[in-house]
């Protein structure tokens, strides 16, 4: 029974709204007419293809990546995870990007208005694709906390941004990971634009003691689940039907 | 209590943010030598077969105002509509196009371009062929949740007119805010595609 059907439809009460106007940017930029449903063709069921070759050995190690003079400042920590389905399948291939603000909270990017220091040997991306089982990891500091304009005092909770190709369009998603313990997350009007509270708790990290390496990183753990596939099996009727 | 059917669930998304560009395109915002060259920037190969056309617009919010940090994804079919993929059964994509693209919103004008070639046909789930296409797929800050589009091509009216996707919209005074008119600038075929988030002319957008 292999699984080269359909992608399973988008549970949209999982993911934010488009309009949640406690995070103010979201109210001129969310599309007000229902989106139009439309089953996968096969424009959505391919996407493309990202080699080992396009990635350089440091791509996922943010610590030297973009180092000048030495080590970046700040909580030395190892990001680890799978990337699954909803069919709890490993995605194998899968390109992932990440970045993040550095251990003050500061991003390196013109924009940026906070008065925290940027640190000359912080760049702040990184890529990975996963291995066959789903694994990936990458090395990288602790992203600070920072306040941003929305409200007078809000602050975003320490994050690192993913965005993950699987095998179609239609599994492309951008999301957040958090922190496990912090208690910034459950204040930040950004986190609270996905309404189920068990959702959010998919997007904490988990510190783990076990993976640890000695005098030297924590570990966080943090699984990504992709949409699922239809098996043929239901994609095709059966004989004589 | 029934038995648990065992899905898990697909991890919820969250905003690309102001800060999208660090991780997707770090060369465009000054941040060098991590890694080479942004990817997405080069769809088309020299030796790419079809028509050579630019792929223009702006991305504009309910106040009318172009959206200045948003990136956009797009993928289409080659010029004999096979995509670049391994899921592509129907035959062999030409290895000289890639079929996806990646650029952000230029910081001060709002504006995307992208070279491209004009894709062939490919078929719908039933096995009409839609007219030419190409998906976007656009994240920015304020954007919770990506938002899928296509693009179809003004010059390709009968095509248009029998595609079984845009047949599904049901206001037909929406359907013209997926085709994008065709102009000659510079020599080249043009095709401007302005995508409205709100508005009297909201850009259809897909769940697909």
């Amino acid at each position: 029974m292999s699984e080269d059907g359909t992608y399973y439809q988008r549970d949209r009460s999982w993911h934010p709204p488009a309009y949640t106007p406690q995070y103010k940017t979201s109210v001129l930029r969310a599309p007000q007419y229902p989106l139009l449903s439309l089953e996968n063709t096969i424009s959505e069921m391919t996407g493309p293809v990202f080699g080992h070759d396009k990635l350089g050995p440091l791509d996922n190690d943010l610590i030297r990546n973009y180092a000048k003079t030495g080590d970046p400042i700040g909580q030395r920590i190892i990001v680890y995870g799978r990337v699954l389905d909803e069919n709890a399948r490993p995605v194998p291939g899968a390109l992932l990007e990440f970045w993040q603000a550095n251990a003050g909270g500061r991003y390196r990017h013109r924009k940026e208005s906070y008065l925290a220091a940027l640190d000359p040997n912080f760049g702040g991306c990184g890529r990975t694709i996963t291995d066959q089982e789903g694994h990936y990891r990458f090395r990288t500091i602790k992203p600070g906390a920072y306040p941003w304009p929305n409200g007078v005092n809000d602050w975003r909770p320490a994050h690192i941004h993913f965005s993950v190709f699987g095998h179609a369009f239609a599994q492309r998603l951008i999301t957040q990971m958090y922190f496990e313990g912090d208690p910034m997350i459950w204040q930040c009007p950004i986190v609270s634009t996905i309404p189920d509270k068990e959702a959010i708790r998919q997007l904490i990290a988990a510190l783990d003691r076990n993976n640890t390496i000695h005098m030297d990183a924590l570990a966080y753990k943090f699984d990504i689940v992709l949409r699922g596939r239809r098996s043929t099996l239901f994609e095709n009727r059966m004989e004589g039907n | 209590m029934v038995q648990r059917l065992g899905h898990l669930k697909e991890s919820p998304s969250q905003t690309a943010g102001p800060y999208v560009h660090i991780g997707a395109t770090p060369n465009w915002v000054e941040i060098t030598g991590v890694w080479q060259e942004d990817l997405g920037l080069v769809l088309v190969g020299p030796e790419a077969k079809g028509e050579r056309i630019i792929v223009k617009g702006r991305i504009f919010d309910g106040s009318g105002t172009p959206l200045k940090d948003a990136l956009i994804e797009i993928w289409q079919a080659d010029a004999a509509g096979l995509y670049n993929a391994p899921q592509e059964r129907r035959g062999r994509a030409d290895p000289h196009f890639v079929g996806w693209g990646r650029q952000s919103t230029d910081g001060v004008t709002g504006e995307f371009s992208f070279e491209t070639i004009k894709p062939g046909r490919v078929p719908f789930s039933d096995g009409r062929m839609m007219a030419p296409h190409i998906t976007f797929w656009i994240v920015a800050r304020g954007i919770n949740i990506g938002l899928h589009t296509r693009m179809y091509f003004g010059d390709e009216e009968a095509a248009n007119a029998e595609c079984p996707v845009l047949a599904r919209i049901e206001h037909k005074v929406r359907v013209p805010t997926l085709i994008a008119p065709r102009t000659e600038e510079n020599g080249l075929a043009t095709y401007t595609f302005d995508i409205r988030l709100q508005g009297d002319n909201e850009t259809v957008f897909f769940d697909i």
